[in-house]
């Protein structure tokens, strides 16, 4: 596998492709279990490692699964797989497996995993579908971990279980926080990513005049890139130049505050 | 007659599927932007989660138990979801065309559809269930009102939906706004609303 595989793979899990907020899918358990931010972790593992083998599994058999019968066969692949994991929730981390509740077993119809499987895993190699695995549930992960520490912090005034400040909002472990910091969230997001996304298509422009540098060490250049956009992502939420987008940014820095 | 009515205020409204316990958001966010679609998907989904009821209770009281396979349960409801949602499809075209071309597109979206599968795994949680519904004692009767009411409660909040966003439609709106953000915060306030009903409760 090449250094530019490996980095499209991963760009398009942890951001281009984010589940959470880039193709708003699995949305049941986001809004359900960010109520802390252990929960989201716990729930975002789950998913991740449940990814990963139902990846690697679809991707080995995707030759000798028929085309007529291969959602049911997905389906059962998963099923299989989440029945492993309530198992050994249920032995070994009990407290999770009581707040995770119905959605544990709902992680079978969740639609990251069984669109990863019929998007990525049906079509590409072992490795490269347990990477695709990886970095989708670790986006997963992230986005929900982020989302469970605003509510946690704001609603509860705790931070991973431990007591920050006795100032709550009540709202923000309500029902309607959920959908609130959520949507708030997507917006943020997709604001910043359209404005890192249109700096990358300028600079790709100079850089198509003058000789690019060669791309050497995939870890080195994600590490790079990661550096990079996480600059301009602070430039960019910062500088506010642009006329009409203006009153947007100002609109979703305001909520999120 | 006073405890049926407390299980329908119960089931409908303090605890609504989708605004409360965040089952079937899918659904919800993805075939709301029309009032007649709405309606189509929520009496789809009443219909399969009300059978679903009916046979995935049973199978797992008298057969999972007993045998001691309750590890297998979301295997065989995931089965039998599928099975159901197949034989109803097939069964509505042959019986009636009309009903079929009105909501036969959305049968096949079901078999995915949390809220169904969540449905089966709320009915067998016994304790849960009778706090949720006030009931002292847990039966196939209970669980298949159960199912049929919070399809009724999925049908109310999925056309509220479906009529907010026909109006958000029309509004100017900033463009990071677009599309889901303010489905969401919709949504945020029909959960507000949801949660008044918890005073009654």
């Amino acid at each position: 596998m090449t250094g530019q595989r490996f980095k499209q793979i991963s760009l398009d899990g942890l951001l281009r492709n984010n589940p959470t907020f880039r193709l708003v899918l699995g949305t049941c358990p986001t809004l359900a279990l960010s109520t802390a931010a252990f929960n989201g972790i716990g729930m975002g593992l789950a998913v991740t490692f449940i990814l990963i083998c139902s990846n690697v599994l679809i991707s080995l058999l995707r030759k000798a699964i028929p085309d007529a019968v291969r959602i049911p066969a997905f389906v059962i692949i998963i099923a299989t797989f989440v029945t492993i994991v309530r198992m050994v929730l249920d032995k070994f981390i009990p407290s999770l497996y009581e707040s995770m509740g119905v959605y544990l077993p709902l992680i079978v119809v969740n639609c990251i995993i069984l669109g990863r499987a019929e998007s990525f895993a049906s079509k590409n190699k072992v490795l490269d579908s347990a990477l695709d695995g990886l970095f989708t549930g670790l986006g997963f992960t992230c986005a929900l971990t982020l989302l469970g520490m605003i509510r946690e912090v704001l609603g509860s005034g705790s931070l991973f279980g431990l007591q920050l400040w006795d100032f709550k909002i009540g709202f923000f472990s309500s029902s309607a926080g959920a959908f609130f910091v959520y949507g708030m969230s997507i917006a943020l997001f997709n604001h910043i990513y359209a404005k890192v996304e249109n700096k990358i298509r300028s600079k790709n422009f100079a850089v198509r005049i003058m000789p690019s540098p060669d791309l050497a060490d995939p870890q080195n250049t994600l590490a790079e890139d990661a550096e990079a956009i996480a600059a301009r992502t602070q430039s960019g939420a910062d500088a506010v130049e642009a006329k009409e987008r203006g009153s947007a940014d100002a609109k979703s820095n305001g909520g999120e505050d | 007659m006073g405890t049926f009515f407390t299980i329908i205020v119960m089931a409908v409204l303090v605890n609504n599927f989708v605004v409360v316990q965040f089952l079937g958001i899918c659904p919800f966010l993805g075939v709301s932007k029309k009032t007649s679609s709405a309606l189509g998907m929520g009496v789809a989904v009443t219909l399969v989660m009300t059978i679903t009821c009916l046979i995935t209770y049973p199978l797992y009281e008298y057969i999972l138990v007993p045998l001691g396979l309750e590890y297998l349960e979301i295997i065989v409801f995931i089965f039998v979801i599928a099975a159901l949602v197949q034989m109803i499809e097939r069964a509505i075209r042959k019986f009636s065309p009309p009903l079929y071309r009105a909501m036969g597109i959305y049968l096949p979206l079901i078999t995915t559809n949390c809220a169904v599968l969540g449905v089966a795994e709320l009915v067998i949680d016994k304790a849960q269930m009778m706090s949720l519904l006030g009931v002292t004692s847990m039966n196939v009767g209970y669980a298949v009102l159960y199912g049929l009411l919070a399809g009724v409660g999925f049908t109310a909040s999925i056309v509220i939906m479906s009529g907010l966003r026909e109006k958000i439609d029309r509004l100017k709106l900033p463009k990071a706004l677009k599309g889901f953000p303010i489905t969401m915060l919709a949504a945020c306030f029909m959960a507000m609303g949801f949660y008044v009903f918890n005073m009654i409760g």
